[in-house]
């Protein structure tokens, strides 16, 4: 499976016009594709993640908060949704919070990930 | 090992370089030249009393034998015993059994003289004892015994008459002095076990203070630091040492649910009370969990070193504990049989562990190449204040990468704790079972060549 290491998945241009609240923008965003990281570029556990379905084959949309200008705001947003910090990473499956590293690796481990992604039409195997 | 191989086999050879001790047993058996020198000793030395000699009841061969510590003193101080030889030749010469008497003797000397007075007794017997050996067997112990008895008896009937005919008391010497010389090497041969067998329980009493000094320096040079007034050491240093003591603890409780979780299997318990056996071992791992997860937030460094665990155990551990992906490896086929649902669990299992493992693995190195740039990457400005800045700036950053590592590490533990409990759900109570115990010995194994190779004689 080749894996770029520059660019991951699509960078999609946000625009300034809709003055939604960051939680609404973060939604809108998860939904439009199958696979969704929030993502810090310096951020190694954001890395690992991107790995780990990197090597399940998936292709996921990932979009780095530090070079977005409303980052700030979708990282608090963020933290106040999953009760805790880091906000990053935090993956969105078929616009589904599915949550952090650790719930992901849970939901990987106890067999229930690769489902879902085939359910959202990221895997097919 | 080889000293254990020695204890197995009659070799000589393999006996001639272990110890003074064996070896003079050993060699003694090919010298047949001793005699005559010996007979002339028996005559001239002051110290050896004749009179003494023909008493030959059981308590007289311990008085013969004090009459044996006079002889080989006497020995001492014969121009012809070179002392000076000494330990070097005799380390030097090998395995190879030595040939001549005068030398032979001169070895059992200087052995006597170096080891004190204590074992004169024993050296002397084995130098009288060369000329029984080639009527006796080393494992025919129990009839040699009553040969030499027999024999004893006969000569102590045949001295009676010593005293009357004189003519015959050359013969009677000769016979009484093979009796004694049978019933000297007899007893060396099982002095001998008796010390071999000391020594092998010496060794594994050694391996077990070595771990114990090993553990308590570790805990030990936390403590000194603690005291030398460096308040972050002695946190960290505390926080480590506290945990060691947790782990120790966890360890033991843990070896016990595990020998229960045995006997339970092995004697078919039914599966409703096998269940919670199975499911107190697991969450005793929870446990360990739990208690590394403290550890990480007061000193991670400690965790991920591994100086908690064994060498052997440390040198194949992947971020701070075992790979869950190895478990099932080690599980292998032990689990057999398996339905086709089930193998399909477990092969899923394998594979998402070893992508969640290579995942964190991968991370691990974005950190340490994220570490590297922020550590090299301190600019040599000319101005003296603002290289001061950007370094704190950078450092600053260090911090910052560093501080990931627990989550790391924390990761790392949740995958093994969730590759468990996955596996417990795919299997049946008894081949969770199985599992476990498997698992367990084979950790349990290792820790334990950790130990022999700590113990391993080194030349």
């Amino acid at each position: 499976m080749h894996c770029q290491t520059g660019s991951w998945g699509s960078y999609v241009p946000t625009t300034r016009t809709t003055v939604g609240d960051p939680l609404e923008r973060i939604e809108r965003l998860a939904s439009e594709n199958a696979v969704v990281i929030f993502s810090i570029s310096s951020c190694c556990m954001c890395h690992a993640i991107k790995r780990l379905f990197c090597g399940m084959g998936v292709n996921p949309t990932v979009y780095e908060l530090d070079q977005d200008p409303r980052g700030k705001d979708m990282e608090k947003a963020l933290m106040r949704l999953l009760g805790s910090s880091p906000a990053v990473p935090v993956v969105f499956i078929g616009g589904k919070l599915v949550g952090t590293m650790d719930r992901v690796m849970a939901s990987h481990i106890n067999g229930t990930l690769v489902p879902l992604l085939k359910q959202a039409g990221a895997l097919w195997l | 090992m080889q000293s254990f191989k020695a204890a197995a086999t009659t070799n000589p050879d393999m006996f001639c370089h272990s110890s003074f001790f064996l070896r003079g047993d050993d060699c003694n058996s090919r010298n047949q030249t001793r005699f005559p020198d010996l007979g002339e000793l028996d005559h001239s030395a002051a110290a050896f009393h004749h009179d003494d000699a023909f008493d030959l009841s059981p308590s007289s061969i311990f008085s013969l034998k004090s009459n044996n510590v006079g002889v080989v003193a006497n020995c001492l101080h014969y121009g012809a015993l070179n002392t000076s030889i000494g330990a070097t030749a005799i380390v030097s010469s090998g395995t190879g059994c030595l040939d001549t008497g005068q030398f032979m003797y001169q070895k059992g000397a200087t052995f006597g003289a170096s080891l004190g007075n204590g074992h004169i007794e024993n050296w002397a017997d084995s130098g009288l004892a060369d000329n029984s050996q080639q009527t006796d067997t080393s494992t025919d112990v129990d009839t040699d015994h009553k040969n030499q008895l027999h024999g004893v008896q006969n000569a102590a009937v045949m001295v009676d008459s010593v005293d009357q005919s004189k003519s015959k008391s050359g013969d009677q010497k000769t016979l009484r002095r093979l009796a004694q010389n049978r019933e000297a090497a007899r007893k060396s041969r099982l002095r001998k076990k008796a010390y071999v067998q000391q020594l092998e329980s010496s060794r594994l009493r050694l391996t077990e203070l070595e771990q114990e000094l090993q553990r308590a320096r570790q805990q030990g040079i936390f403590i000194a630091s603690g005291l030398s007034g460096d308040h972050g050491h002695t946190v960290a240093g505390n926080a480590a040492l506290a945990f060691d003591m947790e782990y120790g603890r966890w360890l033991d409780e843990h070896q016990r649910l595990i020998n229960d979780l045995r006997s339970a299997v092995n004697s078919h318990m039914g599966d409703n009370e096998l269940c919670i056996l199975v499911g107190g071992v697991m969450a005793h791992y929870d446990e360990v969990f739990r208690l590394k997860s403290i550890g990480a937030k007061a000193d991670v460094f400690h965790m991920l070193s591994g100086m908690w665990k064994t060498p052997a155990e440390r040198c194949f551990m992947w971020l701070g504990g075992f790979r869950s992906s190895e478990l099932l490896k080690i599980l292998g086929n032990h689990l057999e049989p398996l339905t086709d649902q089930q193998l399909m669990g477990i092969c899923n299992l394998q594979q998402s562990s070893q992508q969640a493992e290579d995942a964190l693995s991968q991370g691990m190195e974005a950190l340490q190449q994220s570490l590297v740039d922020t550590l090299s990457s301190a600019s040599l400005g000319p101005s003296a204040s603002g290289n001061v800045a950007d370094y704190m700036g950078q450092m600053a950053i260090a911090m910052g990468k560093l501080a990931t590592l627990e989550n790391f590490l924390h990761q790392a533990d949740l995958l093994r704790q969730q590759t468990l409990q996955q596996m417990q759900r795919i299997l049946t109570t008894r081949q969770a079972a199985r599992a476990l115990l498997v698992f367990s010995d084979y950790t349990s194994r290792l820790r334990a060549l950790s130990s022999l190779w700590l113990a391993r004689p080194r030349n």
